[in-house]
C-alpha cells in the first residue's frame, strides 16, 4: 500500500503535534482564559469575564519599572554577548589556522552549555563577593582599599551571570554561518583592495546576519522569560517581569499573574516574529 | 598613524596584502587581539565553575569564598544526609529518571518530525510555528498554564506527568531544530536506492536512514538529556509535591549558605560530564567502525 506523501508527512509529524497541543497550545489558551477571570483571593477562580486583570497591569508604574529592568537587562546581555559571540566566532573561523584546532577550540567553548545554568551562576559568588577573589586580589595590589560593593548583588552581576550562560547561544550560530562563507569571495575582496575593516563590514557581517538572528531570538528570549538569575544575582534588589508574576502565583493571584504573562508573551512572540521575519531560519538550517 | 603620514600609502598596502587571508604570511594585529579576547572568555567561562568545585572538598571550617579552609569530603556527606539540605538524593534519582525518559522521547519524536519537514507539506508552515512558538515562550508561563490546566482537569502534578509534557514542550523544538541541522547532510539517494532495491519504508529506515544518521541521533539525545536534567523554568509549577534536582538546588540557593551547594554543584557536574563523555565516546566509536567498515564495501 502506497500512502500519499502528505500523509505519509502528517503521519511523522503527529507525534510532535500531539505534545505541542497539549503541552504548548493549551496551556497558553488556558492562561489567556484566566487571564479575564476574577479571582476570589484564596487562589479560586471565578469563572467570569473582565479586563481589570489587564487594567492593573496597564496602569500600574511597578509595570513600567519591572519592563524597563528586564528589557535593560535584555539588552545589555544582547549586546555583550552579539560582540562576544561574534567576534570569538571570528577569530575560530578566520584566524585559527588549523581546522582540527578550530573545532577542538569551539567545543571548548561549548561544554560549559551541558552543565547546570543554576550552578553556573552560583560560581560566580566566590570570586564577585565582598571577600570573593576579585576583591581580595584587588586589596592585595593596592588598587583598592575597600571591597568594590557593586561587583555582586547588583545589576552587574546579573548581567555577568547572564553574559556567562548565553554567549554560546551566540557563539553557535554566528559560527554556523561564518564557516560557510565561500574564502574565495574574501581573497577577491583582498585582491580587489578591500580593507580588512572594509570585509567584515561588507561581507563577513552581512553573511552572517542569520547566525545574528537566529542568536538573538534565544537570548531575548531567554532573558526575558528568565527571573532567576535576577532574582539571585541582584541579591533582591532588581525585579523582572516573570519574578513578579511567580510572586503573584505565590500568593495565589493567578488572574493577575495570568494577564502579565500575557502581556510578555505578546511583547516576546512579537520581537521574536519581527527577527524572523528578516531571516528564514528554516532555509538557514536545512541547507 | 599620524606620526608618518609619508610612509602611510606603503603602509596602507602592506596591510591589505596580509589583510583577513588565513595562510598569508604574518598575523594581523587583530589576531592577537582576538587571541587575547578568546582566552579571556574560555577563563571566565571555566574560571568561576573551578573556584567551586575547589571550595566543594573544603573541611567542616569551610565558608563560602576563598581561601580554601582544610581539604575533606565533608560537604558532600553533608549534603546526602542532612536533612536541612532536602531530598538531595531522591530529587537526583527522579531527575535523572524523568532525563532517560524525555531522552527517549525527544530522539524518537525529532527523528520523526525531521523526516516529515524533508518535503514541503499542506500545514507545515503551522508545526514550525508551533515549534518556534514553544521553544521561545517563557517556561513559567508555560508552567503555569499546564499546572492550571491539570487543576482544571481534576490531575495532581507529577514530575513523571505534567513536567515531563512541560519539559518535552522546551526539548522537542530543540530536537527537531538539531535533527534538522543532522538531515540536511544525509544524502536523499542512498534512501531512492533502498526503494529501488526493493526495500519497504520500515526497512529502508530501519538498514539505511537510522545507521546513517546515528552520530546525530545521539548528539539529539544529547541535547535531550542535558536540557531536561537542568530544566527549571517549566518545571517550578509543574513538578507537584516531589523535586527535581534544579529545584532542589533553587531552594538550597535561597537557604543553605554552606559549600553543600558547592558540593552539589560538583556532583551535578559531573553527571553533566559523563554523559558529554558517553555521548562524545558513542559517536567517536561509531565514525571508527563505520571508517574501519567503508573500505570492504
Amino acid at each position: 500500500m502506497r500512502l500519499s506523501k502528505p500523509v505519509v508527512s502528517w503521519l511523522y509529524v503527529a507525534p510532535l503535534v500531539l505534545v505541542l497541543i497539549p503541552f504548548f497550545v493549551v496551556p497558553i489558551v488556558v492562561v489567556l482564559i484566566a487571564s479575564v477571570f476574577d479571582t476570589d483571593g484564596f487562589g479560586g477562580l471565578i469563572p467570569t469575564f473582565t479586563l481589570s486583570n489587564y487594567l492593573n497591569v496597564f496602569t500600574s508604574t511597578l509595570t513600567f519599572n519591572l519592563y524597563y529592568e528586564t528589557i535593560k537587562f535584555t539588552v545589555l546581555t544582547w549586546i555583550f554577548t552579539l560582540l562576544l559571540g561574534f567576534f570569538i566566532a571570528y577569530y575560530l573561523v578566520f584566524h585559527v589556522k588549523n581546522q582540527l584546532l578550530a573545532i577542538g577550540l569551539f567545543l571548548l567553548c561549548t561544554v560549559p552549555f551541558w552543565t547546570s545554568n543554576i550552578i553556573r551562576m552560583i560560581s560566580w559568588i566566590p570570586l564577585l563577593g565582598k571577600e570573593g577573589l576579585i576583591n581580595t586580589a584587588l586589596i592585595k595590589i593596592g588598587l583598592i582599599h575597600e571591597p568594590l560593593g557593586f561587583l555582586l548583588y547588583s545589576s552587574f552581576a546579573v548581567v555577568v551571570a547572564y553574559v556567562h550562560q548565553l554567549t554560546i547561544f551566540m557563539i553557535v550560530p554566528i559560527f554556523n554561518s561564518m564557516v560557510r562563507i565561500d574564502k574565495r569571495v574574501i581573497e577577491a575582496a583582498v585582491d580587489a583592495g578591500a580593507s580588512r575593516f572594509d570585509i567584515l563590514r561588507l561581507i563577513v557581517i552581512p553573511l552572517s546576519k542569520s547566525g545574528i538572528a537566529l542568536g538573538t531570538i534565544f537570548v531575548v528570549a531567554i532573558v526575558m522569560g528568565d527571573f532567576f538569575v535576577t532574582k539571585v544575582m541582584s541579591g533582591g534588589g532588581s525585579a523582572s517581569v516573570v519574578g513578579a508574576f511567580y510572586e503573584d502565583i505565590g500568593v495565589l493571584q493567578y488572574p493577575g499573574a495570568a494577564a502579565s504573562a500575557v502581556v510578555l508573551t505578546v511583547i516576546l512572540m512579537t520581537s521574536v516574529a519581527l527577527i524572523l521575519r528578516t531571516v528564514d531560519i528554516r532555509k538557514e538550517i536545512t541547507s | 598613524m599620524s606620526a608618518a603620514p609619508a610612509a602611510m600609502p606603503a603602509a596602507k598596502t602592506h596591510a591589505k596584502r596580509r589583510a583577513i587571508a588565513p595562510s598569508k604570511g604574518r598575523r594581523p594585529w587583530t589576531f592577537y587581539a582576538l587571541t587575547a579576547l578568546f582566552v579571556f572568555y574560555v577563563l571566565a567561562l571555566y574560571g568561576p565553575m573551578i573556584c567551586i568545585y575547589i571550595l566543594s572538598f573544603q573541611d567542616v571550617r569551610g565558608g563560602l569564598v576563598f581561601p580554601m579552609k582544610g581539604f575533606s569530603l565533608h560537604w558532600f556527606v553533608d549534603l546526602f544526609t542532612q536533612v536541612r539540605t532536602g531530598d538531595v538524593k531522591g530529587a537526583f534519582s527522579r531527575s535523572i529518571k524523568l532525563a532517560i525518559l524525555v531522552t527517549a522521547i525527544t530522539v524518537v519524536v525529532s527523528f520523526l518530525s525531521a523526516m516529515a519537514f524533508r518535503r514541503r507539506f499542506p500545514g507545515d508552515n503551522i508545526v514550525f510555528a508551533l515549534m518556534i512558538g514553544s521553544l521561545v515562550a517563557p517556561g513559567l508561563v508555560l508552567g503555569i498554564g499546564v499546572g492550571l490546566m491539570f487543576n482544571f482537569l481534576g490531575i495532581d502534578t507529577s514530575w513523571w506527568g505534567s513536567a515531563l509534557g512541560a519539559q518535552l514542550s522546551w526539548t522537542l523544538p530543540f530536537g527537531v531544530l538539531v535533527m534538522f541541522a543532522v538531515m540536511s547532510r544525509f544524502n536523499p539517494a542512498w534512501e531512492e536506492a533502498a526503494y529501488d532495491l526493493g526495500a519497504t519504508r520500515w526497512q529502508t529506515i530501519r538498514l539505511v536512514i537510522v545507521p546513517v544518521l546515528a552520530p546525530g541521533l545521539v548528539a539529539v539525545a544529547l541535547f535531550g538529556f542535558t536540557l531536561s536534567y537542568d530544566e527549571f523554568a517549566r518545571t517550578l509549577q509543574t513538578a507537584g509535591p516531589q523535586n527535581t534536582l534544579p529545584l532542589e538546588i533553587w531552594s538550597m540557593t535561597m537557604n543553605v549558605t554552606s559549600p553543600s551547594l558547592y558540593a552539589l554543584g560538583t556532583v551535578t557536574t559531573v553527571i553533566s560530564f559523563l554523559v558529554i563523555g558517553i555521548s562524545l565516546g558513542t559517536i567517536v566509536l561509531m565514525q571508527k567502525r563505520r571508517g574501519q567498515r567503508a573500505p570492504m564495501h
